[in-house]
């Protein structure tokens, strides 16, 4: 095939409108194709990095090593069981005075009613009741600080 | 000064009040609902406590969520904006009682003005006037008798009426007689009571408000009108300082009842009077008071070069009326178009939802208040104001061209707006004109309609 034939096949082409001729033969095999290819643009965007879509509270996942130690050590690890979150505003307290031990430890099997911590707003202590049962597995809220609606106190597996 | 200042509320007046804390030095602290977690306000605050799930009546609406969220941030007053709880008694008084300055009047006034009839005993009490009526007439001889000294055209209302019924609007005196047997009796058929009292009907009445300011130092002015007669079953969707209706002559005696009324309340910081105006006679007559900080304050901040939000903040903290305030100059007009995301085409059904494109307009004289941005979610469980569109200009015919000149520019999309019903009203003659009243946009949808 020389460049002669080639160019009849471009004009073809352009004749009857086709933007791929993909044309095997024997002794040779040719492709001619018109506009951006497809194919290697979608292999391309599959190679990049995914954009993030989900909204801010999704932790990005972490790059770890082969060895599997994470690459940075003081990220938690991945979630486990439910979360109890705050159910309104205020300061938070994991027992009911300064001198008394925490109302609930990790470990602790928890039941539905069962008062888990206190949560004092406008003056008031307000106990917070679980609404779920289970064991604890993660005291989330630091005793003493602010929590808003919807922060993590504990998590129950 | 304070140091801190929660604002509880949210949208375009949140975020008013952040830039004002902003520019005073004071840190402002955002609440806000799950809903609102990517709203401007929450994001330019200096600091934000989420206080509940979407819906106002869990989250915004919730007097100790906002009292708890002001005690963890260490806040020292707390703005209400408008709507939500800035006009709710109790929540005034319980910020006190926690120790935190409300940003506003003082529970006792904001309860004393808010209930309508006491409202309005207040006022007749301190020589405002009020829409003129007796009370029940026993027979038609002495109702007219009380209708010749109230004037023409009167309403003949049953007390027990309802619904439109037991209602008679009487111009003269000739027809007076009939048309009271014919509520009294309409009202005695539906209701069992045909007892009637009388009210002065003001025709195509205009809504004509006054901007009042008080401190604790026994400072009391008013900061002129503001025109809203262009409302759409109640709902105000353009207003402009000062008023096309209003003369220096009726300002002056609207001006000294206002000022008259809240100095003898002694009320303290921000609030708006309103008035029903009859362009025919230039009587005025009390409506009710709003003892908080207005949707469309911009536009006399604009005429009156005065800084209102920021005002209520100082005049809270104890200072005296700011002198721009006090000795305000008057220069200029301003409009206002409230846009919401509303279909005005399709009975204004609310549009919420995904703006992927938002350029807002500028140039000389535009000042835009939103809390939007391009990208940004509309969430369907508030008002749907979205921003409101400001012009100023040295005259009211350069602030109209103006106004047309801004609206055209307004790109907004992936909602429905107002902003072309606003067009057509902004392109009317009778704005041009300057002469709509309270019924004007139910009569312009009226007539599109045929």
């Amino acid at each position: 095939m020389d460049i002669k034939d080639i160019r009849n096949i471009v004009e073809l082409m352009n004749e009857h409108g086709l933007t791929l001729l993909d044309l095997s033969h024997k002794d040779f095999h040719i492709k001619l194709k018109k506009g951006p290819d497809l194919d290697d643009l979608r292999s391309l965007m599959a190679c990049m990095p995914a954009t993030v879509a989900a909204p801010v509270a999704a932790p990005l996942p972490s790059t770890g090593a082969p060895d599997g130690v994470p690459a940075v050590p003081s990220a938690p690890a991945a979630p486990v069981g439910t979360e109890i979150t705050s159910p309104m505003v205020g300061t938070f307290y994991s027992k009911t005075s300064p001198d008394a031990p925490a109302l609930v430890n990790v470990g602790d099997a928890i039941s539905v009613g069962q008062t888990l911590c206190i949560i004092e707003a406008m003056k008031v202590m307000n106990e917070i009741k679980a609404e779920c049962s289970g064991i604890l597995s993660a005291v989330v809220a630091e005793d003493g600080a602010p929590v808003q609606f919807g922060d993590v106190l504990f998590r129950v597996k | 000064m304070f140091k801190r200042v929660l604002v509880a509320n949210r949208g375009e007046i949140a975020l008013r009040v952040v830039r004002a804390c902003r520019e005073l030095g004071i840190e402002s602290i955002a609440v806000y609902s799950e809903a609102d977690v990517d709203s401007m306000h929450v994001q330019l605050a200096d600091e934000a406590v989420c206080i509940g799930p979407g819906p106002s009546k869990k989250s915004y609406l919730m007097p100790d969520r906002i009292i708890a969220a002001a005690e963890i941030t260490g806040a020292e007053a707390i703005h209400p904006g408008y709507g939500f709880l800035s006009e709710n008694a109790r929540f005034a008084k319980i910020c006190a009682a926690s120790g935190f300055t409300f940003i506003g009047p003082s529970a006792e006034i904001i309860a004393m003005m808010g209930d309508k009839a006491t409202a309005r005993a207040t006022a007749i009490a301190h020589g405002v006037p009020v829409t003129p009526g007796s009370p029940i007439m026993r027979d038609p001889e002495t109702a007219l008798a009380a209708a010749k000294q109230i004037g023409f055209p009167i309403m003949i209302k049953a007390t027990a009426g309802g619904g439109g019924r037991g209602m008679r609007p009487c111009f003269n005196e000739a027809d007076f007689i009939n048309l009271f047997y014919a509520a009294s009796n309409e009202a005695l058929v539906a209701f069992g009571n045909g007892e009637c009292y009388l009210e002065k009907l003001v025709i195509n009445p205009h809504h004509v408000e006054f901007q009042v300011f008080g401190d604790a130092h026994g400072n009391f002015v008013h900061l002129w009108e503001r025109d809203c007669s262009m409302q759409r079953r109640n709902q105000k969707i353009i207003e402009e300082c000062p008023s096309p209706l209003v003369t220096p002559e009726l300002r002056a005696r609207m001006g000294d009842a206002s000022v008259q009324l809240i100095r003898a309340i002694n009320y303290q910081n921000a609030g708006t009077i309103e008035y029903l105006v009859d362009s025919t006679t230039q009587e005025f007559y009390f409506m009710e008071m709003n003892t908080r900080i207005q949707v469309e304050h911009p536009i006399t901040e604009e005429v009156m070069g005065c800084e209102l939000i920021k005002e209520q903040i100082s005049v809270a903290a104890g200072k005296p009326l700011s002198h721009h305030v006090y000795k305000s100059s008057p220069r200029g007009h301003a409009i206002e178009c409230r846009i919401t995301a509303e279909d005005p085409y399709n009975n204004f059904t609310p549009s919420p939802g995904t703006i992927d494109l938002w350029y807002a307009p500028g140039g000389k004289g535009v000042r835009v208040d939103t809390h939007v941005y391009s990208g940004y979610t509309v969430p369907p469980y508030y008002d749907s104001l979205i921003a409101k569109l400001i012009v100023t200009g040295s005259t009211r015919e350069i602030a109209v061209a103006r106004m047309k000149r801004a609206l055209g520019e307004f790109m907004i999309r992936g909602i429905k707006t107002t902003i072309p019903f606003q067009q057509e009203i902004i392109a009317h003659p009778d704005f041009a004109a300057g002469t709509y009243d309270i019924g004007w946009v139910a009569r312009f949808i009226e007539e599109r309609k045929i």
